[in-house]
């Protein structure tokens, strides 16, 4: 009994902060827009007892999503975000792979402060620093400035509004999660191990993608999903960073809610996304549970 | 040991014949980390087919010593040969050296059979020739079933195997063995110990293996190098380390000893005596070189070499009077601490012939000890 209530706790929680609010989504997404509020129809009546009931599960249908196929923004925008995602995923990694690697090889006494470099980013707002990104990637921004002082270019480059932006931004805030993963990953790694692959034989390159990349493979695949993850949906970066074609699912999913008032078919929007997600999502778990078998 | 002695049984001693060319050859070799000298100066020869112990408490540099010939620490002065070849230059993946780590470093990611494939692999050998290089492994060490499984999933004797098995795929000239058997219990250590030699004879490699371990040296070693804060203190054979130490450090690390302080009377032909403590006769040991009269120096005797007696032994060169102190019954044998008039405790070892209750000697009695005089070594280092 006392076990059953321990348990409860976490499902509880789930069922009160994602089950329900999302099957609210549903609900709305197969809804019809209308001006009122909220801003959809049918409205359950259960003041009409089962006929009111019968009559709200009548109204529901499908159109939105059909819509979702017929205006080619959507898939556009999907795919679009999707490349986004992975490419940024790539670039974090090509990023942060060395600098977790580098935490490893540092002194003993250096690891807390490396560490403590890598997370001191979260101690301020994302907005802010997402923002302060404008005044370094601007045409007057302090990037520019300072390569045209140094004479390397003669007009400014620019970066800001573009897609580039984009994937700075995300590589930037998104750094530490993939970091701290491969970090853990390799830390755990026996030095003998290397030292044994170059023993028999091995250079000091092939030991490392022979024994250094399959061991910290599960910290690159858990890092690279929490990268991936939150940049599929990700709607500030490619608000205040990328330019009007950078087209990325967050953006249309604001746009549709706060703009075009048009929840259902936001809904809709947020469903779609949330189904492309659940497979990352599985395997990311997948590689969880398998990390902590192989930790036993 | 005499020519004659040779001819009639070939032993195994190279390092007595002046033709034999040594395998490795440490010359001169001191390495430091800043200030530490953690190894000071040594020369050493190591010859084909030996197994080598190299033996001494933490922190005496044994390990440094292997990692230089494994190529893992650099030499700060002298050179390190193999086979005529000097190998300051030479990185540890171009070394005929293979070593078998004290953690095992078995890659958790490869199975066993691809634990020992590896090496092979990186030598660019046909795939056909690795798999029977494999299979020849796997039966030297007897673990044909468990060539798919990984690491994690084979009992830590079975690691130490493939830890074994892996660094002997590549046939190096010489393999290096650091603490191999430290994680194994003491049954399985002792098994392992003569499977070790086994092999070592199988595969006619030259072994040089490192332990803090004075039993597990003794056993499989043809020589013990006894090494304490960054030198060799004395190398020699198992047999000698023990019956002839060449200083008090060695002859107090290896194994139970009595050591028994005096000043030396008289010294020549091979013996020295010391007298030792008043009311007591002279003790004399073995002296291999003339002893100035007057020099401090120390007799050490194997409990097991004493004899404990109850009444005065006739015709015994070294005697010692004293009372039992106390004793241990060990089942085959008793050991007696025995307490001499002056203070000092001495040890004497009797196999237990005879029930316990039939068992002459107690406490508090007065004995007599006493010892021939090649039983004990005078020392005055």
């Amino acid at each position: 009994m006392k076990r059953f209530a321990l348990i409860s706790i976490p499902y509880f929680w789930l069922l009160a902060l994602f089950l329900v609010p999302f099957l609210i989504v549903l609900k709305i997404s197969l809804s019809d827009t209308e001006l009122s509020i909220p801003p959809y129809t049918p409205q359950l009546d259960l003041a009409q007892g089962w006929a009111g009931v019968k009559e709200w599960w009548a109204a529901l249908d499908m159109e939105n999503f059909v819509w979702l196929t017929e205006d080619d923004l959507y898939w556009k925008a999907y795919l679009s975000s999707l490349k986004i995602a992975i490419t940024s995923t790539i670039l974090t990694l090509i990023v942060g792979y060395p600098i977790a690697y580098g935490m490893t090889r540092a002194p003993d006494e250096w690891r807390p402060t490396l560490m403590m470099l890598v997370i001191l980013p979260f101690w301020t707002s994302f907005l802010i620093r997402v923002y302060s990104w404008k005044s370094i990637l601007s045409n007057e921004g302090l990037l520019n400035q300072l390569l045209m002082n140094l004479g390397l270019i003669s007009d400014p480059l620019v970066i800001l509004n573009t897609n580039t932006a984009v994937y700075i931004g995300i590589v930037y805030t998104y750094l530490p999660f993939m970091v701290l993963p491969i970090y853990s990953a390799l830390e755990r790694l026996d030095e003998s191990l290397l030292e044994a692959a170059e023993d028999l034989g091995c250079s000091r390159i092939t030991a490392f993608w022979l024994v250094t990349m399959p061991l910290s493979k599960q910290g690159i695949i858990a890092g690279s999903f929490l990268v991936f993850i939150p940049a599929m949906g990700e709607y500030v970066i490619p608000a205040l960073l990328g330019g009007s074609q950078t087209l990325m699912i967050g953006k249309v999913l604001f746009e549709e809610f706060f703009a075009n008032r048009d929840w259902p078919v936001a809904s809709a929007v947020a469903v779609v996304l949330l189904l492309i997600l659940i497979i990352p999502i599985v395997l990311f778990q997948k590689n969880e549970e398998k990390q902590r078998e192989a930790g036993k | 040991m005499s020519d004659a002695a040779t001819a009639l049984a070939p032993v195994f001693a190279p390092w007595n014949d002046p033709a034999a060319e040594p395998i490795i050859q440490f010359k001169n070799v001191t390495k430091r980390y800043g200030d530490f000298t953690a190894i000071d100066n040594q020369t050493i020869d190591i010859y084909p087919q030996e197994f080598f112990a190299l033996l001494g408490p933490s922190g005496c540099g044994k390990t440094t010593m292997m990692r230089m010939l494994g190529g893992f620490e650099t030499v700060t002065e002298g050179t390190i040969t193999i086979d005529g070849q000097d190998m300051s230059a030479v990185p540890p993946n171009k070394r005929a050296v293979n070593m078998m780590f004290q953690s095992y470093a078995l890659f958790p990611h490869l199975s066993v059979a691809e634990n020992i494939a590896f090496g092979l692999k990186r030598d660019k050998m046909p795939k056909d020739q690795v798999e029977a290089r494999v299979e020849e492994m796997l039966s030297l060490v007897q673990l044909n079933k468990f060539a798919a499984r990984k690491p994690h999933q084979i009992s830590g004797g079975q690691r130490q195997r493939v830890a074994l098995a892996r660094s002997l795929a590549k046939a190096p000239k010489l393999l290096l063995l650091d603490e191999p058997l430290g994680a194994l219990d003491k049954k399985l250590r002792q098994d392992t110990q003569f499977e070790l030699m086994d092999i070592q004879e199988q595969t006619g490699t030259t072994f040089v293996i490192v332990t803090h371990d004075q039993e597990e040296a003794m056993t499989v070693a043809s020589r013990i190098a006894v090494m304490d804060h960054g030198k060799i203190i004395q190398v020699d054979t198992p047999a000698k380390i023990y019956e002839e130490p060449g200083s008090v450090y060695v002859a107090d690390f290896i194994g139970d000893v009595n050591l028994i302080e005096g000043n030396v009377t008289k010294s020549g032909d091979d013996h020295a005596t010391i007298s030792w403590a008043s009311g007591q006769q002279d003790l004399i040991g073995i002296a291999h070189d003339e002893i100035p009269t007057g020099t401090r120096a120390t007799l050490a005797v194997r409990p097991e070499k004493v004899n404990i007696s109850t009444e005065r032994p006739e015709g015994m060169t070294n005697v010692i009077h004293g009372k039992v102190h106390d004793i241990a019954y060990l089942g085959n044998m008793s050991t007696y601490v025995i307490e001499t008039p002056s203070g000092q405790l001495i040890k004497a070892q009797a196999a237990n012939t005879r029930r316990i209750a039939r068992r002459a000697i107690t406490w508090e009695q007065e004995v007599w000890l006493s010892f021939t005089d090649t039983a004990g070594v005078v020392l005055t280092s």
